[in-house]
């Protein structure tokens, strides 16, 4: 679909990745990396994410934040299929660590082992870490 | 700045936005239009009213681009434009649909 803002914005598309390391709350990473991202989606960049070691409990389904006086902010990362970035990638041997499978995960995402990931990292041409 | 409405009084940042999203009522989002001499029509209505759903489902509150794209999904291209959004919203559909229906400032909306 056309759209004036999006022809604003000419030139070079550069590759993104945003590595989520962190638990969703106790730390404000989690919540500052989405908002990253959501920006990020306005410079039509080629975005992806990368979750691993306690980040990937960030995508954990039935997080209750309201003990913790924090917003859930979980069922946010269903809304990036809306804003273009479709490629979240789960490092599998931390969900394993962790015993979770993608069943416990909000949203659909792609497995990848930690070669993998390693070598998804070495594609990007900025990687920011949280 | 302060609302009063229906002996509730509501809360807004220095933006206009109100603080406490439970205290969102239809009443509110008139007194907010007629503020800014703008009555409130069904069309009007059909955003806000997307607007309150997408947040309850998302917890965020669209990109402007996010929502005509959203917009035109649901109720067709006529409608999923920026010139149809802006008609409807002169100072900016995401911030000012945004702030009648109570939502906060879009996150990345400068």
């Amino acid at each position: 679909m056309s759209d004036e803002f999006e022809d604003d914005f000419p030139g070079e598309v550069k590759r993104f990745m945003f590595v989520n390391r962190k638990a969703p709350h106790g730390t404000i990473y989690a919540l500052e990396s989405l908002e990253v991202v959501l920006i990020s989606a306005a410079f039509d960049q080629d975005v992806s994410l990368a979750f691993l070691d306690d980040g990937v409990f960030q995508l954990r389904k039935g997080q209750n934040a309201n003990v913790l006086e924090m917003k859930n902010f979980a069922p946010t990362y269903r809304a990036l299929e809306g804003y273009d970035i479709e490629k979240l990638y789960v490092e599998r041997e931390s969900l394993e660590e962790r015993g979770m499978t993608t069943d416990d995960l909000v949203v659909p995402v792609e497995v990848v082992d930690r070669a993998r990931m390693t070598a998804l990292m070495a594609e990007q041409e900025v990687v920011m870490s949280f | 700045m302060a609302y009063e409405v229906n002996g509730v009084t509501v809360e807004t940042d220095e933006e206009g936005y109100i603080e406490d999203l439970s205290k969102w009522s239809k009443e509110l989002a008139e007194i907010m239009a007629k503020e800014d001499d703008c009555e409130l029509s069904e069309e009007h209505w059909e955003i806000i009213n997307f607007l309150r759903e997408y947040y309850e489902e998302f917890q965020i509150a669209p990109a402007v681009r996010v929502l005509t794209k959203q917009i035109g999904k649901r109720l067709g291209p006529e409608k999923g434009n920026s010139k149809y959004l802006y008609e409807l919203f002169p100072y900016g559909p995401a911030k000012q649909a945004c702030r009648y229906a109570g939502l906060p400032k879009p996150t990345g909306c400068v």
